[in-house]
């Protein structure tokens, strides 16, 4: 296998690379002249929001093209290979020998009807040269460097009796198996928890620094590649507007696009502690219990939510907290314990809830592409409500139409749109705007802004406070990001295992002492600081030298 | 404020929508659009195309070969083969529309009520279709009409309710898949009721692939009325239809006459028109989601 010994050779050199992508009226530019190189060790961060033409530079790195793109000028030299000008077959040797690649979704990656083992050795066999034994060998010594636990058997399962932190290592496994000179990480923590991402987050540090591979590390997240990339290229259209050290990047960024990329972490933190005790809350939530199957996803909830108040309910998924939000909209039965709104309890099934009940509880959903019709105009869409709700017809409803799309920051040219014409973030104001057609009095928001770039999310954001503070209606903010948490809420809420473990004003649960489950959420949130990383690696070795080194350990949230 | 990601002009109107769509099949696909086009033409405009009526005895000879009077020769009676031909296409057709229409809106409505309502209506629901289904089609029919007699109601009405079977396992297949979406969740707590979610939430979404499902219903339906007419007990005489026109002169195959095969070859080419422009349709689904 051609390996450089030199370190000052690139092992990647991208230069002056364009692409462009087949659209409806012919081709269109995606990435407009893009230059980088990748030395030996090195680790090269690619920041920029979706549509940044990120993912198609990290392909490109692997000689790739999605589909309906391709090339036209630069060039890509892999280890003194120009990939761009070798036959197909050449390139397909090289992949998952000497270049690989770690995409976002472990999940959807991995084959489930395969073990573990055999896909991950699959390729060092194939094209590798390298006998099963040694292969699976080396799989297990790179279990062991990838901190996961049982490494000798751990090959042996199915990618569905693993955790998402385990398949997303496994996967970095599966890419570094033939030692391959550059590796290409595609968002590979988005998809995960924060407790579960620091884990990853470590890993991945780890075998980058002892096998010595150049990676590209593809992200949005300017925390976390502060905590893995030696420097950063930050894109936008598919330019390079900023390449720095990240330490330069992070004290002084020079382009307008990269400061703002900070949007959300610099959104003033909210005052808090309008909530008086003495006055009646909106919605009190007494010893309520909920369960799927055998399964209790809810346990004794306790939970009061004031007029005008937001409340963010944090946890990792599976914690409850969408089933909380669920079971006050009526969607999910409680199995014990009652909801109380504005004084009087609610009936627990749906159809026994009255319109104008179910107008007063609105819910917007994390995900604006399930949660709005795609047959259907945005017209409709925040229409019916208008209709349902308030007997609104012809002009009457098209003028409140428009009156609520400028609240959420549309205008009426939007009203035409079917929600694929539309972007991630219009589609959620859409989304907002009809829960705001109802005139509601308290919305639960799940997870909102968790799908939306950052500089989105702010908007969001600020367009939420403002709005609250016009309309007075309360917000049920579940989230598992703590910036959105600081920026919005006025209470929290925080959620394990279906329990509550942690309540009260922002600033008494976010000050110390913590309870331990909040410390540890918040610990994981990685600073936007460079050696935040190390800080955690560095505190755990310490606890770890006192007790025998033990992988499982480590691994209980991975 | 961003951006909207999409730069295309709106839409303007469904007629220039159509067009475009049109222009953008395939030779297959246009080719078999003409052929409907121009069997819906012959069925539509049947008595002004017609040399002579549907019915009338035209010669003193039956079974009389091809000549200048009678295009494609006289039939066992000596009606004008051409004729009938011609209003059998009529018949045929709009017989075999209305039945794929009524299964359509039995099998479809029911379908997705079943999806969205689940639990054990939808049990009872499903389970009956899939006793109906169980049972041969055709022998089902010939005992159904032997008992209730041979009428063209009672025909559509059978042939109609046992296609819907078919109906609703495609619509409610699809449906299931629509129903677990965040929109309809969301139109459940908004306090829709069924009817309405069904026809302006899940309809619209499935309704691609309910139209390639009735295109392929159509001619499975054209086919079982020709056969039953065949059989002597669809269509009775003397109404022209292809099926029957095929059993009434099978006799002439002997004599080396090719002329009872015409409303066959008739048969297979509709058949295979409407499949050319359902397969087409079957593949535009699959790209649906690009089109938005």
């Amino acid at each position: 296998m051609t390996r450089i010994q030199n370190a000052s050779i690139p092992v990647v050199e991208i230069t002056d690379l364009k692409i462009e992508a087949k659209s409806n009226e012919g081709w269109t530019q995606i990435v407009r002249g893009i230059s980088l190189s990748i030395r030996r060790g090195e680790v090269l961060g690619l920041v920029g929001e979706s549509g940044a033409g990120k993912s198609t530079v990290g392909l490109a790195a692997l000689g790739y093209l999605r589909p309906g793109a391709r090339t036209n000028g630069g060039s890509v030299r892999l280890i003194g290979t120009e990939l761009l000008s070798i036959p197909e077959e050449e390139r397909r040797k090289m992949r998952g020998t000497q270049v690989a690649y770690v995409a976002q979704s472990a999940q959807a990656a991995f084959n489930p009807a395969h073990r573990l083992m055999d896909q991950i050795t699959m390729v060092a066999v194939d094209r590798g040269g390298l006998s099963r034994e040694a292969a699976e060998r080396r799989a297990i010594d790179l279990f062991t460097a990838l901190q996961l636990p049982d490494p000798q058997n751990f090959g042996a399962r199915y990618p569905h009796q693993v955790s998402g932190g385990q398949l997303q290592r496994a996967m970095v496994a599966m890419a570094m198996i033939c030692n391959p000179a550059l590796i290409v990480f595609d968002e590979p923590t988005t998809a995960l928890d924060v407790t579960t991402q620091v884990e990853v987050l470590i890993s991945i540090r780890k075998v980058i620094e002892e096998f010595g591979v150049a990676a590209i590390y593809i992200t949005h997240d300017l925390a976390v590649v502060a905590q893995i990339a030696h420097r950063v290229a930050v894109l936008r259209y598919g330019e390079v507007v900023e390449e720095a050290s990240i330490a330069a990047i992070m004290d002084s960024p020079q382009h307008a696009y990269t400061q703002s990329l900070w949007a959300v972490h610099e959104m003033p933190v909210s005052a808090s502690g309008r909530y008086e005790t003495g006055v009646r809350p909106l919605l009190s939530i007494e010893g309520l219990s909920a369960r799927y199957g055998n399964f209790d996803v809810l346990k004794d909830i306790n939970l009061a939510v004031g007029r005008g108040e937001t409340v963010a309910l944090v946890g990792e998924s599976g914690s409850g907290k969408s089933t909380l939000g669920r079971v006050i909209t009526g969607l999910k039965e409680p199995s014990k314990g009652k909801v109380v709104f504005d004084g009087t309890p609610l009936p627990e099934k749906l159809r026994h809830r009255k319109v104008d009940l179910l107008r007063r509880i609105q819910i917007i959903y994390q995900s604006a592409d399930t949660a709005l019709n795609p047959r259907q105009t945005v017209r409709k869409i925040v229409g019916r409500p208008l209709s349902l709700y308030h007997g609104l017809r012809g002009s009457a409803r098209e003028k409140r139409l428009i009156e609520l799309l400028k609240m959420v920051e549309l205008n009426e040219a939007h009203a035409d749109r079917m929600p694929g014409q539309l972007s991630g973030g219009q589609k959620q104001r859409v989304a907002i705007a009809r829960a705001l057609a109802a005139e509601p009095e308290l919305i639960v928001c799940d997870e909102i802004t968790s799908a939306l770039d950052k500089v989105v999310q702010a908007e969001v954001l600020r367009m939420l406070i403002s709005l609250q503070k016009r309309l007075g209606v309360s917000y049920l903010f579940i989230t598992h990001d703590i910036e959105v948490v600081r920026a919005i809420a006025d209470q929290v809420v925080v959620m394990q295992h279906g329990r509550i473990v942690d309540r009260g004003a922002k600033e008494v649960v976010f000050s110390l002492p913590h309870e331990p489950y909040t410390d540890k959420l918040l610990a994981s949130v990685p600073d936007m600081a460079v050696g935040w990383l190390d800080g955690i690696i560095a505190s755990r070795t310490a606890r770890l030298s006192t007790y025998p080194l033990d992988a499982s350990r480590i691994d209980q949230t991975g | 404020m961003e951006q909207s990601i999409d730069t295309r002009p709106a839409p303007s109107g469904p007629l220039a929508r159509t067009y475009r769509l049109i222009c953008s099949a395939p030779f297959t696909a246009r080719l078999g659009m003409v052929f409907v086009a121009l069997y819906a033409f012959v069925a539509i405009f049947a008595p002004w195309i017609a040399p002579y009526g549907e019915a009338e005895v035209v010669s003193r000879i039956p079974f009389d070969a091809w000549s200048s009077q009678h295009l494609l020769g006289t039939d066992q009676l000596g009606r004008d083969f051409l004729s009938r031909l011609i209003f059998g296409a009529r018949n045929s057709i709009s017989i075999a529309l209305v039945t794929t229409i009524l299964s359509f809106g039995i099998g479809c409505l029911l379908g997705v009520f079943s999806a969205l309502v689940g639990g054990i209506i939808d049990q009872i629901i499903s389970r009956f279709v899939d006793a109906l289904m169980s049972v041969p089609d055709l022998i089902f029919i010939l005992m159904i009409l032997s008992i209730f007699g041979s009428s063209i109601p009672n025909l559509i009405m059978i042939i109609a309710v046992l296609t819907s079977t078919r109906f609703f396992r495609i619509s409610r297949a699809a449906a299931l898949n629509v129903t677990s979406l965040d929109f309809v969740e969301a139109a459940k707590g908004r306090g829709e009721n069924l009817l309405w979610i069904s026809v302006n939430e899940v309809f619209p979404n499935i309704l691609p692939l309910l139209l390639s499902e009735l295109g392929m219903r159509f001619c499975f339906i054209f086919l079982s009325i020709a056969a039953l007419s065949f059989l002597g007990v669809g269509i009775q005489p003397p109404m022209a239809e292809w099926g029957s026109m095929v059993r009434d002169n099978a006799a002439l195959i002997n004599m080396g006459d090719i002329t009872p095969l015409i409303p066959a070859v008739a048969i297979a080419f509709l058949a295979i028109a409407v499949n050319f422009v359902v397969d087409w349709l079957l593949n535009r689904v699959s790209g649906l989601n690009e089109e938005g």
